[in-house]
């Protein structure tokens, strides 16, 4: 997982716009209206960090991660490889829930069909079990094993983030 | 008012901003009351310090945010330490392996694949894929294994839906022949149809294209090198003998590979491909066609492959020989389920190869395999399974156990 800022400088970047699916700020303007709120910090440390990595089996990479949070909602640009490649994706959790998990990038040479919503649709109205595990089974694709693995870890993150959000709201 | 000046003085106190301050605040009223002019001098230098505490934190804090993102372009974007843009911001490697026992009369232990992926992606469009491979561990004149280059190719992503490539590169046909790690598929050998009648790993050179047309339809089209199939002999004809694995491969006859393929279903594949080359054996004037199908299931717990594939080669050569038609299929359901310790799988399979179908002679191959998988971790697996095998009259069946182990990265 690496910054939304990095996810957001790769799909910016000049020259590229071929495997650029959704633009984050398409996702936030579909995900908040006309006036998404602006971006806030949140830093992956201490117990948050170890959950994260536990989810993710490898080191976080980030220190702090952005995120856009209104009115019980938060968004969530993430990154993750699944064979070779990061595949940069936009998850939006409502209350608690998977609200929408959108493929922004695909950079691999098979398994584009995660981007689709046929495939993504699975993730809506997933929560964190106790274990940190999603509470359903996600069907794979194909030859894209690994793509899907890598989709299903950063929505148990983004939950997981999103927990922390609601936490720390609370606890103010 | 002195009450008022005492509770003013009680508050600051507790609030501990301004320590200093506080002190000779605490001095001042160890000597004497002070006055209410005191009072409000030493409330507004403390207001003046707050407002410097804050800077600094707002300072502090840019910092902190700074330095964070220096941290972060090293660590994650420059692991070289930030100095320069190298090809390892862009350079990736992977991998796979397994290592088989094969009981009954094989009775033996191999080392059986051990691969390693290199990826490099020059821009966001174009993109470079290897594997390298090591097949039986050791390589040398009169040792069992090989290297090979088992793809090589530049893909370049010519629209969001459509995507070409050159070069050396994995056929579209079957199921194992482009996903072929040993954790995605059961069986520690891998199916004798998917051997016999698909000569995977199959891979030739030449160019591709690979269209998304939506609604979970895909195709994949290619114009490559073909095979060069034996004419004499017991391997005559058979496909498996005839890849040349692009080394310095005879290309007067090249092949022409077509698949459609739908998806529109997590977890659903079903595919169909065809082949036609011109000439198998590169000058005999033998065509020949190949179909496949299959459909690949993983819905859940529930696990279901099933794949038909035959060849039908043209001229008289085959035909005397009873190899103008080749065929087989097999079908494989399994269930996998979570334990606290990782997945463990259970599959059947049967399966059919008759690579001389075309006389009336018993040649069939009848194969049933059961077993189990299980991953300790979703890229590692282990594998065992007993494999029942029924030959024709006058060859030597071998029933016998297989143990695998298997890694992808």
């Amino acid at each position: 997982m690496q910054l939304a800022a990095l996810a957001l400088a790769i799909v910016s970047s000049p020259g590229l716009g071929a495997e650029v699916y959704l633009a984050p700020e398409k996702l936030l303007a579909e995900s908040f209206g006309a006036s998404p709120p602006k971006p806030s910090i949140l830093w992956i440390a201490g117990d948050t960090r170890d959950a994260v990595e536990r989810i993710l089996g490898h080191s976080a990479g980030a220190l702090r991660v952005r995120y856009w949070s209104q009115e019980g909602r938060t968004a969530w640009i993430l990154e993750e490889i699944g064979k070779t490649e990061p595949i940069t994706t936009g998850i939006v959790v409502d209350k608690g829930a998977i609200a929408r998990i959108s493929v922004l990038v695909y950079r691999e040479s098979r398994g584009w069909e995660v981007r689709y919503a046929f495939f993504t649709d699975q993730f809506k109205g997933a929560t964190l079990t106790a274990l940190r595990e999603l509470d359903r089974n996600i069907d794979g694709i194909s030859g894209a094993t690994l793509s899907v693995r890598a989709l299903t870890r950063l929505a148990r993150v983004a939950l997981l983030l999103d927990a922390e959000v609601r936490k720390a709201k609370t606890s103010r | 008012m002195k009450r008022k000046s005492r509770q003013q003085l009680g508050v600051l106190c507790l609030s501990g901003l301004a320590a200093g301050l506080f002190a000779s605040g605490l001095a001042l009223a160890q000597d004497r009351e002070p006055s209410q002019e005191e009072m409000w001098g030493i409330i507004q230098q403390q207001q003046r310090e707050i407002e410097e505490l804050k800077a600094r934190q707002s300072a502090t804090d840019e910092k902190v945010e700074a330095t964070a993102d220096r941290i972060e372009e090293v660590t994650v974007k420059e692991p070289a330490g930030g100095m320069v843009e190298g090809w390892w911001n862009k350079t990736s490697i992977g991998g796979y392996g397994e290592m088989h026992y094969n009981g009954g009369d094989q009775d033996q232990i191999d080392f059986h694949r051990f691969v390693l992926f290199f990826g490099h992606q020059f821009t966001d469009r174009i993109r470079f894929f290897s594997e390298l491979e090591v097949e039986h561990s050791l390589v040398g004149e009169s040792k069992p294994g090989e290297v090979e280059l088992e793809q090589a190719y530049l893909e370049f992503s010519l629209t969001d839906r459509i995507q070409s490539k050159v070069g050396l590169f994995l056929l579209p046909v079957g199921i194992l022949n482009e996903t072929h790690e040993p954790p995605t598929f059961f069986g520690v050998e891998r199916n004798i149809v998917e051997t016999n009648i698909i000569p995977t790993t199959w891979w030739e050179g030449g160019v591709g294209a690979h269209a998304d047309l939506g609604a979970g339809f895909s195709t994949d089209v290619a114009v490559h090198s073909g095979l060069n199939v034996a004419t004499t002999g017991s391997s005559a004809f058979l496909p498996r003998g005839g890849r040349q694995k692009v080394a310095n491969a005879v290309a007067e006859d090249p092949a022409l590979t077509g698949r459609m393929k739908w998806t529109r279903i997590p977890g659903v594949e079903l595919a169909v491909t065809a082949q036609y080359q011109d000439d198998l054996t590169q000058g005999q004037d033998v065509d020949a066609v190949l179909l496949e199908t299959h459909a690949s299931i993983r819905r859940g717990p529930w696990w279901l492959r099933a794949l038909y594939a035959r060849w039908e080669l043209g001229g008289d050569l085959p035909k005397a020989v009873g190899r103008d038609e080749q065929y087989g299929w097999y079908v494989e359901p399994g269930y996998v389920f979570g334990t606290a310790k990782g997945d463990v799988g259970v599959f059947a399979r049967y399966s059919q190869v008759d690579n001389t179908a075309g006389d009336t002679t018993d040649s069939k191959i009848k194969q049933t395999d059961v077993g189990l998988n299980y991953w300790p971790h979703p890229q590692v697996v282990l594998k065992a399974d007993y494999q029942f095998l029924d030959v024709p009259a006058g060859q030597i069946g071998d029933d016998r156990i297989n143990l695998g182990v298997g890694f992808m990265f």
